[in-house]
């Protein structure tokens, strides 16, 4: 550890002086002489304790300091964890390159093999030239509407049309800030799935009825019986 | 290596010294970031493979390193990323069918026949966008039943799962307009039916309605009207959208933790 300055330690001897009442030469000689050597955190002012070290150690002096130069000194070291509360579990980590960027490039190149191998096979639908005047029997919206247009059967159409895509819509996007359960775990949240898988499988079954098990007027068929009325 | 038994540089080494300036050169470097194993002097280390992704567009998307469990393809099942990928590939195939393609009656239906006939791998594109739109709405819809079965979408991921049912609604809208493009009685009576729907409002039904045909029923200038909101406004507001949902997936902390 580095020589207190001669200067600094006169300034902390007067204060210490002044505080303990007692003659600045003995603080002085006391400092100069046996607290060098005492943990760098004791401040000048520390009291007694500090005050009465071993004072054996012949006087030193201090080597002079150069004009202009500025002293430093290390007052205390305090590590992070006495000030603040460090919490890291350590986890499973892999790196995303290569491992997640592989697989995510596999499925990528699986997806594209499968969408091109059977769009060789099977043809998008094209009927024949749009006709306004002629309606074709049944007429069904796309796929993914016929659930919509199978409530359209049993509900009025402010109710089937507009109030239920509606509530449907702004339901799902209120579910994070209805469902005030913290656990992902499914046995807390038995409620939450039972509830959101009885709608994803009624709207499965509606459009399985309104795809496949209507025929011309919208009227109840079997597809077996009667034939497929869909096209994608 | 550098030469031939008559002490002159063989073609070969000449062409490699080519490739080992331009991979030194500082154009080079300009293109690829450091980390990047196309950079001179890349080696497979731990480091460098972070670097990867750190100094990389990538950065955006993904974070360095995963937990273990998120890269089970039996937790994601992909679909997120299938659904970009899907979005990419109908965005590819969208460009090359509108090469060939006027949103006029009755030329929109020609168009579409002739692609048929006299267009190179025509079909093969059209096919490819139809059935990948398909696709899309079922990984889109997939993912999301995903999410909510693995919880991941409490906090503080609540508002990305409403940018996801944002993003799910234009997938539906962006399917639907295109549905009508082919000027098919198909198309015609599809979109007759799904946009009846939206003349069930309350109040302004008509309005909406009148809007959304750009006539009281459906006819050219529906054409239009759907054609540029399939090529043009709902793709810029979907890509909105989707940088706004991979930001939060990355700011919000990657996948959800194990069950």
């Amino acid at each position: 550890m580095a020589e207190i300055p001669e200067h600094l330690l006169r300034r902390s001897a007067q204060a210490k002086a002044k505080a303990l009442g007692v003659p600045f030469e003995q603080v002085l000689a006391e400092m100069s002489g046996g607290t060098l050597a005492a943990a760098p955190a004791a401040a000048p002012a520390a009291g007694a304790a500090a005050a009465q070290a071993p004072a054996a150690a012949p006087a030193r002096s201090a080597p002079a300091i150069p004009e202009g130069v500025r002293t430093q000194r290390l007052l205390t070291v305090v590590k992070a964890n006495a000030i603040q509360q460090v919490k890291r579990e350590p986890t499973d980590k892999v790196s995303v390159w290569p491992h997640l960027v592989a697989m995510e490039f596999v499925a990528l190149l699986v997806v594209t093999a499968l969408l091109t191998v059977f769009s060789v096979f099977q043809d998008a639908p094209l009927l024949e030239l749009a006709n306004p005047n002629a309606q074709p029997n049944p007429s069904k919206a796309p796929w993914y509407f016929l659930g919509l247009q199978e409530l359209l059967s049993y509900f009025d159409p402010q109710v089937a049309g507009v109030l239920i895509p509606g509530l449907g819509l702004a339901g799902l996007a209120a579910i994070p800030y209805v469902d005030r359960n913290r656990s992902i775990r499914p046995s807390d949240r038995k409620f939450a799935i039972m509830v959101f898988t009885f709608f994803v499988v009624a709207s499965a079954i509606l459009t399985t009825i309104g795809s496949f098990y209507r025929g011309p007027g919208f009227n109840f068929t079997f597809p077996w019986r009667d034939g497929i009325f869909f096209d994608l | 290596m550098t030469s031939n038994g008559n002490g002159r540089k063989t073609i070969g080494s000449r062409i490699g010294g080519i490739g080992a300036k331009l991979r030194g050169s500082e154009f080079w470097e300009s293109v690829f970031r450091p980390g990047s194993p196309f950079r001179k002097g890349y080696s497979d280390s731990p480091r460098n493979r972070s670097y990867v992704i750190m100094n990389n567009v990538l950065y955006h998307l993904h974070p360095v390193k995963v937990k273990r469990h998120g890269v089970r393809l039996s937790y994601t099942l992909c679909l997120g990323g299938l659904s970009f990928f899907l979005f990419i590939l109908l965005t590819i195939t969208g460009i090359f069918l509108m090469f060939y393609y006027t949103p006029a009656v009755p030329d929109a239906y020609v168009d579409t026949a002739a692609l048929s006939t006299n267009v190179a791998f025509g079909q093969l594109v059209r096919n490819l966008h139809r059935w990948g739109a398909h696709l899309m709405v079922i990984t889109v819809f997939l993912h999301m039943t995903r999410v909510f079965y693995h919880g991941a979408y409490k906090p503080p991921r609540e508002f990305n799962w409403v940018v996801g049912v944002v993003l799910l609604f234009l997938t539906l809208l962006l399917s639907f307009t295109g549905y009508l493009l082919p000027w098919d009685q198909l198309a015609l009576w599809a979109v007759t039916v799904g946009s009846n729907m939206a003349g069930y409002t309350p109040v302004f039904g008509d309005q909406v309605s009148f809007v959304l045909l750009g006539g009281i029923q459906v006819g050219a200038s529906t054409l239009l009207r759907f054609y540029v909101l399939h090529v043009l406004a709902l793709p810029f507001l979907i890509v909105i959208f989707m940088a706004v949902h991979f930001w939060r997936v990355r700011k919000d902390g990657g996948v959800s933790g194990p069950l």
